[in-house]
């Protein structure tokens, strides 16, 4: 049951100029252990919505409860919710500022009042979790690659040992090895702990690859949740809304359409080069 | 007379120790070779830290070589009497669209190339009209930049490069920042003015479906250039795209792995109409084949 | 709170006085500071709020958005108010309650410094609220060129002033991602002591630094590209020239200024003890 939002509505700004309705009428529930994804383009909601789920932003109405408790309650430890729910921000390495990674990523342990050998033993745990390299350890955060960069820094929300893991298109200008380690990380991670992940992205090819289960988001609304067979089956939905399928989807349709006995809910290369082959041998 | 010609161009640094004293020199870029003729699409591919955009840097001359030379539009970019007409004939776009927007307004800011090099008064206005509507951007003149989204704000980039009138533009990992929609956006902007301008356009990125359209890609590692052809000829390389920490587009992809999987398609396949031509004849005279067994 | 100064906003709106020249605004604005302080007679403040109300009429600029302005300095203005009321002693004894005592000169000098500070942030907002940002630079520019004879570096003290207000907006909104980020990794900004208050600070400060200096190493980058080489030989996409309208603004500032000192110094009009 783990997260769970009602009638959750979000105005920005309200009273003013700027008002906006950033969310409207949400209603969720991100299971225990999932792996989720959440789409949209840019100012859709999804950046305001995974910031409900930590407690950073208020909603203005509605009710979001974490393991069936209504986190708005009086005297909700928001302080325990932040820790159990780990959010990595976008380009997330801006927010290194330690002399070294491993002490950057004992913060987060040390501010949840834990020793200093448990708060090292969490550091070099989360570490090793995101594949960073030892011999790095001592280095400044500011003279490592990109790469290396984003991995401490996930390792630094990490090292809390949420239960939940949110991350905000975590390989944002990567290169295409980068991007691909990142991500076999992190779904070896979801296999590895059992945690919940959330990963919001704009690649509906890695979305495709990795998730569990997709949530659409436009203009501040629910459009579409499902696994990504389904959700991917509305691709002409989607482009109306500035999103798109996987290339692949597109590939399939295409053949179908020039009479191949194609199934056309492939979403990945390797489904698809299956399928395709599979029509051969008819 | 080439547009862009480096010819065994070396870019070193100094490598210092935590004190600051030089401990040896680090080659970032090692006697590389390049030309880009005039009005040509050349897209430069790597992974991050191979090189690619301190080569960039070269062509601007913001950084020039320790070695070899860098010639552009026959100058070299080492004299100092040349660094103006190199900067205004080989313009650049960079990453980060809040980088390197100066101007609080859209305007100001194509305008303020033109205010470098001293162009007129009523001219500064003719251009930044011109370039703004080149990109799509004149409804905006008047806006904040603040207030833009990030496709926007790089055709405001691109606005303020063209209104210096460049022979060449530099586009150093351009789309890297934006979402898929504000790149569609640039890389059709970029598309739209080398037609109707006739530029010359290197595009330095690692995002493989942006370059299936140029004349020819440069791939580079470690401060070499280590592949160069077309994109087909490129593409056809799977396995050697890996080992530079490259990718191939998702349709190339496809093929590749219905290759592995016994289908004779063609190597380097770029497009998805091409894909399914190829696999739809296939299927034809495969069924055909059936019908007459 | 913050969003309550007005000084420094911009007010966008189409009027004579947002039409005028920046160094008009800037010089003439001047004027009318001096005017508050070399005079303190009742006629003399008289005229400086006719002339004031005149010019807000012209501007377009709603009065209750400038009064809003006013908010951030109530406590200044009580504080004057209060000391000189009760601490200026001269002239006839007005009220004695215990050990209040207010005189004459006291109630003078409070009431006239309450209309000179008033009427100092109403017209030096006026002038921010009718310029753009840009504007005022390049009008402290223009006004300051002269400089440049003994070597101070005008232009670039100029350019820089217009990139801080380029970049005051994206490194305010970075601020609020960094401050979002560690408080999601358990940072605690709002308890403890000042120390700790102030130690909680450095999570955000030292990326925040690191982000200023990344932005100013890219955008020094980018202008350069952009063949910018200082000022020499730049033209201007804007230049500022005086038109009609620029010279009839300062006709009528500089005859309302001889109006206050002469009128202030020499014609006698006693409204009790003002």
């Amino acid at each position: 049951m783990a997260i769970e939002l009602k009638h959750i509505n979000y105005i920005y700004s309200p009273g003013t100029a700027y008002e906006k309705h950033a969310l409207k009428d949400i209603n969720l529930v991100i299971p225990d252990g999932q792996f989720m994804g959440i789409i949209g383009h840019t100012g859709s909601g999804k950046s305001t919505l995974i910031q409900h789920f930590n407690g950073l932003i208020r909603a203005t109405s509605g009710e979001l409860n974490y393991n069936g408790e209504n986190i708005y309650a009086d005297g909700y430890n928001m302080k325990q919710l932040r820790s159990q729910v780990g959010l990595v921000f976008q380009y997330p390495e801006h927010q290194l500022f330690e002399v070294d990674v491993f002490t950057d990523v004992c913060f987060g342990p040390k501010n949840q009042g834990l020793s200093k050998e448990e708060c090292e033993k969490r550091a070099r745990e989360a570490l090793e979790l995101v594949g960073f390299p030892e011999k790095y350890y001592r280095q400044s955060p500011f003279e490592l690659s990109g790469g290396q960069k984003r991995r401490a820094a996930i390792a630094g929300v990490l090292a809390m040992q949420p239960q939940v893991l949110i991350l905000d298109e975590p390989t944002a200008g990567l290169d295409p090895k980068g991007r691909d380690e990142i991500l076999d990380q992190i779904a070896h991670l979801h296999e590895r702990t059992g945690m919940t992940v959330i990963l919001v992205s704009h690649s509906m090819e890695d979305i495709a690859k990795y998730v569990d289960r997709i949530l659409v988001m436009n203009h501040g609304e629910k459009m579409l949740e499902g696994i990504p067979k389904e959700v991917f089956a509305y691709y002409r939905e989607l482009e109306q809304v500035g999103l798109a399928a996987p290339q692949v989807t597109y590939i399939m349709h295409d053949l179908k359409e020039e009479g191949l006995t194609v199934n056309t809910d492939a979403t990945t290369i390797e489904e698809a080069a299956e399928e395709i082959m599979r029509s051969f041998h008819d | 007379m080439n547009m862009v010609q480096a010819e065994e161009l070396v870019y070193e640094y100094e490598k210092r120790d935590d004190e600051g004293n030089v401990i040896g020199m680090n080659r970032a870029i090692d006697e590389v070779d390049i030309d880009v003729e005039p009005g040509q699409f050349v897209a430069i591919l790597g992974h991050n830290g191979s090189g690619k955009s301190t080569l960039a840097k070269h062509i601007n001359a913001i950084l020039v070589p320790t070695g070899g030379v860098m010639w552009v539009n026959g100058r070299d970019t080492r004299k100092p009497e040349e660094l103006m007409s190199v900067r205004q004939s080989a313009g650049m776009v960079f990453q980060n669209p809040d980088n390197q927007i100066i101007g609080t307004v859209v305007e100001e800011d194509v305008g303020f190339g033109p205010e470098n090099l001293g162009v007129p008064t009523d001219e500064i206005w003719t251009r930044v009209e011109e370039s703004l509507r080149a990109v799509g951007m004149i409804e905006y003149r008047t806006h904040s930049p603040n207030k833009l989204s990030g496709g926007q704000k790089q055709r405001v980039a691109i606005a303020g490069v063209i209104a210096m009138t460049p022979q060449c533009i530099v586009l150093d990992e351009p789309t890297a920042m934006l979402d898929p929609n504000g790149r569609k956006e640039v890389l059709e902007t970029v598309q739209e003015l080398r037609k109707r301008k006739h530029v010359t356009v290197i595009l330095i990125t690692h995002y493989m479906e942006e370059v299936i359209d140029a004349d020819k890609v440069y791939v580079m590692d470690s401060g070499h250039v280590v592949m160069q052809g077309t994109p087909r000829e490129i593409f056809s390389q799977v396995d050697e795209l890996k080992k530079y920490h490259l990718d191939v587009p998702q349709v190339t992809m496809l093929a590749e792995e219905l290759r592995k999987r016994g289908l004779g398609l063609p190597r380097g396949i770029l497009r998805r109409e091409e894909l399914v031509k190829y696999t739809v004849d296939l299927w034809k005279s495969r069924k055909n084949r059936d019908v007459k067994m | 709170m913050i969003r309550d100064i007005t000084i420094g906003q911009y007010y966008p709106a189409n009027s004579l006085i947002h039409r005028l020249d920046p160094r008009v605004k800037i010089v003439c604005t001047l004027i009318f500071l001096v005017s508050l302080f070399v005079q303190n007679s009742f006629l003399g403040y008289m005229i400086a709020t006719v002339f004031l109300a005149a010019v807000i009429k012209i501007s377009k600029v709603p009065l209750k958005f400038i009064v809003k302005g006013l908010k951030a300095i109530v406590i200044l203005l009580m504080f004057t108010v209060v000391m000189n009321l009760f601490l200026t002693k001269g002239g006839e004894e007005l009220v004695h309650i215990g050990f209040i005592r207010i005189y004459e000169n006291g109630l003078r000098t409070c009431v006239f410094m309450a209309i000179r500070l008033i009427y100092l942030i109403i017209g030096s907002s006026l002038m921010t609220l009718t310029t753009t940002p840009n504007m005022l630079t390049d009008g402290i520019e223009k006004l300051l060129h002269p400089l440049n004879k003994i070597h101070c570096p005008v232009h670039e003290v100029a350019m820089m002033m217009s990139i801080a207000l380029r970049f005051i907006p994206i490194l305010l909104e970075e601020t609020d991602k960094i401050m979002k980020a560690q408080i999601a990794r358990g940072a605690d900004m709002e308890s403890g002591n000042l120390i700790q208050r102030t130690k909680a600070m450095v999570p955000i400060l030292v990326p925040l630094f690191v982000s200023a200096f990344r932005r100013a190493n890219d955008l020094a980058m980018a202008m350069e590209a952009r063949c910018y080489h200082g000022g020499d030989g730049r033209t201007k996409m804007k230049p500022l020239i005086y038109r009609g309208t620029d010279y009839m603004a300062y006709t009528v500032t500089i005859l309302y200024m001889i109006a206050v000192v002469v009128i202030g110094h020499f014609v006698a009009f006693k409204l009790w003890i003002f």
